[in-house]
C-alpha cells in the first residue's frame, strides 16, 4: 500500500476519485477550496466551479438525479446559500450516491460567522459523516456515497478548518467505477415536489430515518475505545484527535457517523463508564441530543462553545474539572505588545486605487462585500462601514437610501466574483425600486481572496481551459443599468472624478473598476516605479494609497516633511503613485519583462 | 523528551514558503517511517499576516496541534515572530531564528511599533538560541525565497531524521527549475551548523 500525506480537501478529492465520483461542483470558500482544485487532477471527474454554492449544489442534484456519483464542496456559510435546495432535495432523495461537504470554520479564521452546520445535517433531516483525519477524509467519502444510495438521500460530510487543512496520512487505492445509476427515465413522483407528491416523500423521509436510526447501531463507522472507566468521552471530527492525544487511556465513543446517533451504543457507553463527556466544538449538538435520551451527561459545562478546540484547551478545562492534572505552566512566555501583522492588500493591488477615490468622498456610506477589499474595513484604509455576507453590499445599499431617503454618499464595493455570485439579484432590485446608490464592481478578474480561481468573467474554467468571459459593462447594461462606466482605478484623477461626479448624481449608476489582480492568475510583471528624490516634496499623497511598497523616507524636505520611497522588491508597477503625485516625481525605472 | 513525539512549530510572515517547508519536514518523517500530522490555517493570513504551522511525527500522532511549551523546535522564519510564539517552547527546545526583519505596513507607517532589537530580546530570553542569517545567503545566492531551505539545512542538523531523506524530499519539492540552488542553499544552512 502506498501511502501519502494529505490535506483533508485532497483526502476528499482522492476519495471521490476512489468511489468512483463522475461529477464535482464548488464555489470556492475557506477552507473548502481545495477541494476542487485538488479533484481538478483526476481526468476521471467531470470537475467545475460554479456561479455560486445554489448553483453548485442544483447542478450537482441534476447530476445524481442523472445517475452520476455526485460531490459537491463548500464552507458552512455557503450551504446557507445551497440551503434552498438541499431542503427538498432531502425530501426527494437521490438517484447516484450525493455527498455535500460542508467545511466549518470554528474561530472565524477566514469567516464572518462560525456556525456549527450540523445543525443543518439535523434540520434538512439527512445523514452527517465527521472524519478525524484525512484517512477517514477519504474512506468517509466512499461511506457517504454507500449510504446515499442505500438510504436514498443525500449526505453531509461535515469538515472544520482543522481537517481541512491539515495534512495526515492516507493509503492510496484504485478508482471503482460505478456506472449511471437507473439512467432511464425520472421518476416524477419523487422528483417533482408538488405537495401532492412531497407529502408522501415526507412520510418515507420519516421511515429513512428509523432505518438510518438502526443503521447507526451497526455501522463501524461508530466505535467504542474501552479504556479507564472512571471517565467515557464521546467525541466526533477534529476534537477525537485532541482528546485522545490528552487523555489517550480513557475511554471513548469515537462517533464518524453523528446524524443520526446511535442512541443504544451511547446507551450502553454510559453504562460502562462513571462519568459521561462529550467533547465537541462549537454548539452542544451531540450532548443535547444525549440528554434527551435521559443520560446524565457533561459537555459545554466543562469545554466553551465558541471558537475551536485545541489540545491545550481541552488539557485546561479537563484539569479545571478536576479531571486531570493541569499543563505545567510553558518556561517561556510569548512576548505581549509586538507589533500586529494585520492582512493588507497587496502592493499595486487594484482595491487600493478605488479606495484612494473613496477616502476623498465627504461623509460617504460605503456598504462592503466578501473579498480581499474587506481588508479595506482595516487601517490604515478604514473605509467600509458594513460587511455582511456574499452580496449584501448592493441590497444594504439599498436599504441604508430607504432609511435615509437619499441615494447621494452611499455606495456599495462588490468584487468581480462576488457580484456574479450574488449581486446581481440586488442589482436588478435597485434597477427595479429606482435606487440612486453607486455600485463599484472591483474588478480584478478573479477569486483572489481564496486563492485565484476562475470565474464567468475570467474568460478560464477550473482546469484553465479558455471559455466565454462575462462582459460585466454589457452585463450592467443589459439589465437596464442608464450610466455604467468602464474605469481603470490607477488613474487616479480621472477615476477620482467619476466617483465623485457619480455620487452626487441622483441616479443609479455602476463603475466597472478593473485592473488585474498582481497575484493570479499569475504574478504580475510589469516595470517598476521610483521616486526622484529631489522632484518629491513629501506631500504624503502618494502614501494615502496605503500601498505597502511605498514608504517614508529617511529624507525629509526643508518643511520637515518626510518624503517618500518605493520598495523596488514590492512594488508590481501598476502606476497608481505616478498618478496620484501632483509634481511628478514618480517616474518608471524599468521595462517590464 | 518525555514523548517519543518530535514537534516543530514553524513561524513568520505570509508569502515566506513556511507552509512548503512544513510539508518538506512532515514528508521527510512520513519516508523515515514515521508518522507525521501537519496544521496550520490558509486563507487571509497569506496577505503579510502572522503564520504559525505545526508539525509533529513519530510512532503514532493523534493531534496535529502542538500545545503550549512542547515545541522541540521553533523554527523562525522572521526575528521579531520567534518571540511571538515563545510560550510554545519546550524546556530544552531549540529556537532557530532567521535574522531578517519584516516591518508590516502598520509599523511603517507609524501606527504601531517594531521593536528596535528582537535579536537581542530572543537572545536574552533563550540564551541558547541560534540566530541564522538565513535571509542574507538567500540573497547571496540570488534569491529570498530560498531563506525556507536555508532554514531547513539548519534544522536537519539537529532532525532524528535520516540527512538523505531530508535532501531527497528538498529537491522534489522545490521548483524543478531552483532545484540546484536550493540544493545548495539547504547545504549552506547544514554548514552552519557543522562543527
Amino acid at each position: 500500500m502506498t501511502k501519502k500525506l494529505f490535506s483533508g480537501d485532497e483526502a476528499i478529492a482522492r476519495g471521490a476519485w476512489e468511489y468512483g465520483v463522475r461529477f464535482a461542483s464548488a464555489y470556492p470558500g475557506t477552507p473548502s477550496t481545495e477541494i476542487l482544485e485538488a479533484v481538478a487532477q483526476y481526468p476521471d471527474i467531470e470537475a467545475q466551479w460554479s456561479t455560486n454554492e445554489k448553483v453548485a449544489f442544483e447542478i450537482a442534484m441534476g447530476a445524481s438525479i442523472g445517475g452520476a456519483r455526485t460531490l459537491v464542496a463548500m464552507k458552512h456559510v455557503g450551504v446557507n446559500v445551497a440551503a434552498d435546495p438541499l431542503m427538498t432535495f432531502a425530501y426527494t432523495g437521490v438517484n447516484g450516491g450525493f455527498v455535500l461537504v460542508s467545511a466549518d470554520d470554528p474561530s472565524m479564521h477566514s469567516s464572518q460567522n462560525e456556525q456549527d452546520n450540523r445543525r443543518f445535517a439535523a434540520f434538512a433531516r439527512i445523514p452527517m459523516l465527521e472524519p478525524s483525519d484525512s484517512a477517514e477524509a477519504k474512506d468517509f467519502v466512499g461511506a457517504a456515497l454507500e449510504i446515499s444510495e442505500t438510504f436514498d438521500t443525500p449526505v453531509m460530510l461535515r469538515i472544520t478548518t482543522r481537517t481541512a487543512h491539515g495534512k495526515s496520512v492516507a493509503e492510496l487505492g484504485e478508482r471503482r467505477e460505478h456506472p449511471l445509476r437507473n439512467p432511464g427515465r425520472i421518476d416524477r413522483e419523487k422528483f417533482v415536489m408538488l405537495p401532492m407528491y412531497a407529502r408522501r416523500r415526507r412520510v418515507v423521509m420519516a421511515e429513512r430515518e428509523e432505518r438510518l436510526a438502526a443503521f447507526a447501531e451497526e455501522t463501524p463507522l461508530n466505535r467504542i475505545e474501552p479504556g479507564d472507566r472512571r471517565v467515557g468521552f464521546v467525541t466526533s471530527g477534529g476534537a477525537y484527535a485532541y482528546v485522545k492525544e490528552v487523555w489517550p487511556e480513557a475511554s471513548f465513543l469515537k462517533l464518524g457517523l453523528t446524524n443520526p446517533i446511535p442512541a443504544g451504543m451511547i446507551r450502553r457507553f454510559a453504562a460502562s463508564v462513571d462519568r459521561l463527556i462529550v467533547v465537541e466544538e462549537l454548539d452542544p449538538y451531540l450532548e443535547e441530543q444525549i440528554r434527551i435520551l435521559g443520560l446524565p451527561v457533561e459537555g459545554k459545562s466543562i469545554f466553551p462553545a465558541i471558537g475551536e478546540l485545541t489540545p491545550d484547551i481541552v488539557r485546561a478545562c479537563l484539569a479545571k474539572a478536576g479531571l486531570l492534572e493541569a499543563a505545567a505552566a510553558p518556561v517561556h512566555a510569548a512576548v505581549d505588545g509586538l507589533t500586529p501583522r494585520p492582512p493588507a492588500m497587496c502592493p499595486g493591488c487594484p482595491h487600493l486605487g478605488m479606495y484612494l477615490a473613496l477616502g476623498k468622498l465627504r461623509d460617504a456610506t460605503i456598504t462592503g462585500d466578501i473579498g480581499c477589499y474587506t481588508l479595506g474595513a482595516l487601517p490604515p484604509v478604514n473605509a467600509l462601514d458594513t460587511c455582511i455576507c456574499m452580496g449584501a453590499s448592493i441590497g444594504a445599499a439599498i436599504g441604508i437610501q430607504k432609511a435615509r431617503g437619499d441615494g447621494k454618499n452611499i455606495v456599495a464595493v462588490i468584487g468581480d466574483s462576488t457580484f456574479l455570485h450574488s449581486g446581481i439579484t440586488g442589482l436588478l432590485d435597485a434597477i427595479y425600486n429606482q435606487s440612486t446608490i453607486t455600485i463599484i464592481i472591483s474588478n480584478n478578474g478573479i477569486t483572489a481572496m481564496t486563492g485565484g480561481q476562475e470565474h464567468a468573467a475570467s474568460g478560464h474554467n477550473l482546469r484553465g481551459e479558455p471559455t466565454y468571459s462575462v462582459d460585466l459593462v454589457a452585463l450592467c447594461k443589459g439589465l437596464g443599468v442608464e450610466h455604467v462606466f468602464a474605469a481603470d482605478p490607477t488613474q487616479h484623477k480621472a477615476f477620482a472624478q467619476l466617483v465623485k461626479q457619480e455620487t452626487q448624481a441622483d441616479h443609479l449608476s455602476v463603475i466597472v473598476s478593473s485592473q488585474p489582480c498582481v497575484l493570479y492568475p499569475q504574478k504580475v510583471k510589469r516595470g517598476k516605479y521610483a521616486v526622484e528624490p529631489e522632484i518629491c516634496i513629501g506631500c504624503g499623497a502618494c502614501r494615502k494609497s496605503a500601498c505597502p511598497a511605498l514608504l517614508k523616507s529617511d529624507q525629509k524636505t526643508e518643511k520637515g516633511h518626510f518624503k517618500t520611497v518605493i520598495d523596488g522588491e514590492l512594488c508590481t508597477g501598476c502606476g497608481l503613485c505616478a498618478s496620484v503625485c501632483p509634481v511628478s516625481a514618480i517616474q518608471p525605472v524599468e521595462k517590464g519583462v | 523528551m518525555t514523548t517519543p513525539t518530535t514537534n516543530i512549530l514553524l513561524v513568520g510572515v505570509g508569502g515566506q514558503g513556511i507552509i512548503l517547508a512544513s510539508e518538506i519536514i512532515a514528508e521527510t518523517a512520513l519516508r523515515s517511517g514515521l508518522d507525521a500530522k501537519k496544521s496550520e490555517v490558509h486563507g487571509m493570513s497569506q496577505r503579510g499576516g502572522v503564520v504559525s504551522s505545526h508539525v509533529r511525527f513519530g510512532p503514532v500522532v493523534h493531534s496535529p496541534l502542538i500545545e503550549e511549551g512542547r515545541a522541540d523546535v521553533i523554527l523562525s522564519f522572521e526575528i521579531l515572530e520567534s518571540l511571538r510564539w515563545l510560550n510554545f517552547l519546550a524546556p530544552a527546545g531549540a529556537v532557530l531564528a532567521n535574522t531578517q526583519k519584516i516591518v508590516p505596513p502598520i509599523a511603517a507607517a507609524g501606527l504601531t511599533t517594531y521593536l528596535d532589537d528582537p535579536a537581542a530580546e530572543l537572545a536574552a530570553r533563550v540564551p541558547g538560541a541560534v540566530l541564522v542569517p538565513a535571509d542574507a545567503i538567500a540573497r547571496e545566492l540570488g534569491n529570498t525565497r530560498l531563506v525556507n531551505s536555508v532554514m531547513l539545512g539548519v534544522l536537519s542538523t539537529m532532525s532524528p531524521l535520516d540527512v538523505d531523506a531530508w535532501r531527497a524530499v528538498v529537491a522534489e519539492f522545490v521548483p524543478a527549475k531552483a532545484r540546484d540552488v536550493n540544493r545548495t542553499a539547504f547545504e549552506r544552512g547544514r554548514a552552519l551548523r557543522a562543527v
